[in-house]
């Protein structure tokens, strides 16, 4: 135990001051969905692995670096034929591009336990700098942080040939998240 | 009074025929679209056929109100069985305007796609979505749909017997009188 916390220690001096011990997310308690309009029809999916890499403090967000991978192959609507579907490539063409990531560039308080994150969203390999503004809230040892932000699914082609008709697939897809962090220090 | 006696009235026949040409419609939509691949046509028609669905029910609706209110012109001089059989049928076609769509509506609830008739009118859903409760709600809404094609069938089979065998003019009833032509 005092060996661990030595090295802790030690990890911590040499990452420097502010991260501490390894943040790590917590997949169990955490959602990545998106919501998309089908004719006017609310359409919700979520993506079930995902994993992410946190170096950030809440007191010194500037110096905070975030980075997520989704496996695309894992986004389910409740609907064996719609899975099927978004593996496809038209879709999210999992063969060639099996996962999507979001790395932050740049990340900046906005009030109390606001924060704004500038990252480089990179999905079927096309990148776009995105706005997420993100909460942070402690909720027992975890800290969870929620946001939502709305992409465009065109522009990272997503939804290809007859299906980038917008009357019948909205272009505008809501993404929604929800991240069990734990290690992250006291907000 | 001659005249509503052997006519249905203006508004009857036009909820009618509106209704049949649905009804034809999205029953032909419903058998279509289920062997279909996913498609962005697949898609298209499933909507257009709830859209179809749904304006059929809300015109069953005023249907059932109009015809509590008004009198349909007098039966047609046939056997005691034979008259309780149309009644009958009608009663069954009545039921089933309803039952069809509302089943339709709870399976794409249960499905989790709420229904948005036009693209703008969200309906709220009937039922919470379930897997299970989906699938059995789809052979109900299939089932209904079949037995009110089979209920529609016998009725234009007795109304092609009215015309063409006892040939009393069953028709003209059902059809105003600019149209009526030789019925």
């Amino acid at each position: 135990m005092k060996n661990r916390l030595r090295i802790g220690v030690i990890a911590c001096a040499l990452v420097g001051a502010g991260s501490a011990m390894a943040q790590k997310l917590e997949p169990a308690q955490s959602e990545i969905a998106f919501t998309f309009r089908q004719m006017g029809v609310p359409v919700e999916g979520r993506f079930t692995k995902f994993s992410g890499q946190f170096a950030f403090d809440p007191k010194k967000p500037e110096a905070g670096k975030v980075a997520l991978r989704i496996d695309t192959g894992s986004a389910r609507f409740g609907s064996a034929e719609t899975d099927g579907e978004a593996v496809k490539s038209d879709w999210f063409n999992v063969a060639k591009f099996p996962q999507a990531s979001l790395e932050s560039m740049a990340i900046k308080a906005a009030g109390p336990g606001k924060y704004e994150l500038a990252g480089k969203l990179n999905i079927k390999g096309t990148a776009r700098d995105v706005q997420v503004p993100v909460t942070l809230a402690k909720s027992g040892a975890l800290t969870i942080a929620t946001g939502a932000f709305a992409i465009k699914r065109l522009e990272f082609k997503i939804g290809e040939g007859d299906w980038s008709d917008t009357s019948m697939v909205a272009n505008e897809v809501q993404v929604k998240f929800k991240l069990a962090l734990s290690g992250i220090a006291a907000l | 009074m001659m005249k509503l006696d052997t006519k249905y009235s203006s508004v009857a026949m036009a909820i009618h025929w509106l209704a049949a040409l649905m009804i034809f419609c999205v029953i032909v939509m419903g058998v279509y679209m289920t062997g279909l691949q996913m498609s962005p046509t697949r898609l298209k028609l499933y909507n257009w056929h709830k859209w179809v669905g749904i304006t059929i029910l809300a015109i069953s609706c005023v249907r059932l109100l109009w015809r509590a209110t008004h009198r349909p012109p007098t039966d047609l001089p046939t056997p005691g069985w034979q008259r309780r059989a149309a009644h009958a049928a009608h009663w069954v076609m009545y039921a089933l305007f309803f039952a069809v769509p509302l089943a339709g509506w709870a399976y794409s609830s249960a499905s989790g796609y709420p229904v948005v008739v036009f693209g703008v009118l969200l309906l709220p859903d009937l039922v919470a979505p379930d897997k299970p409760l989906a699938l059995a709600l789809k052979s109900v809404h299939a089932g209904l749909a079949l037995a009110l094609g089979a209920v529609i069938a016998l009725h234009l089979v007795a109304v092609a017997k009215h015309q063409f065998f006892n040939r009393d003019r069953i028709l003209s009833r059902m059809v105003p009188r600019a149209f009526e032509g030789r019925t």
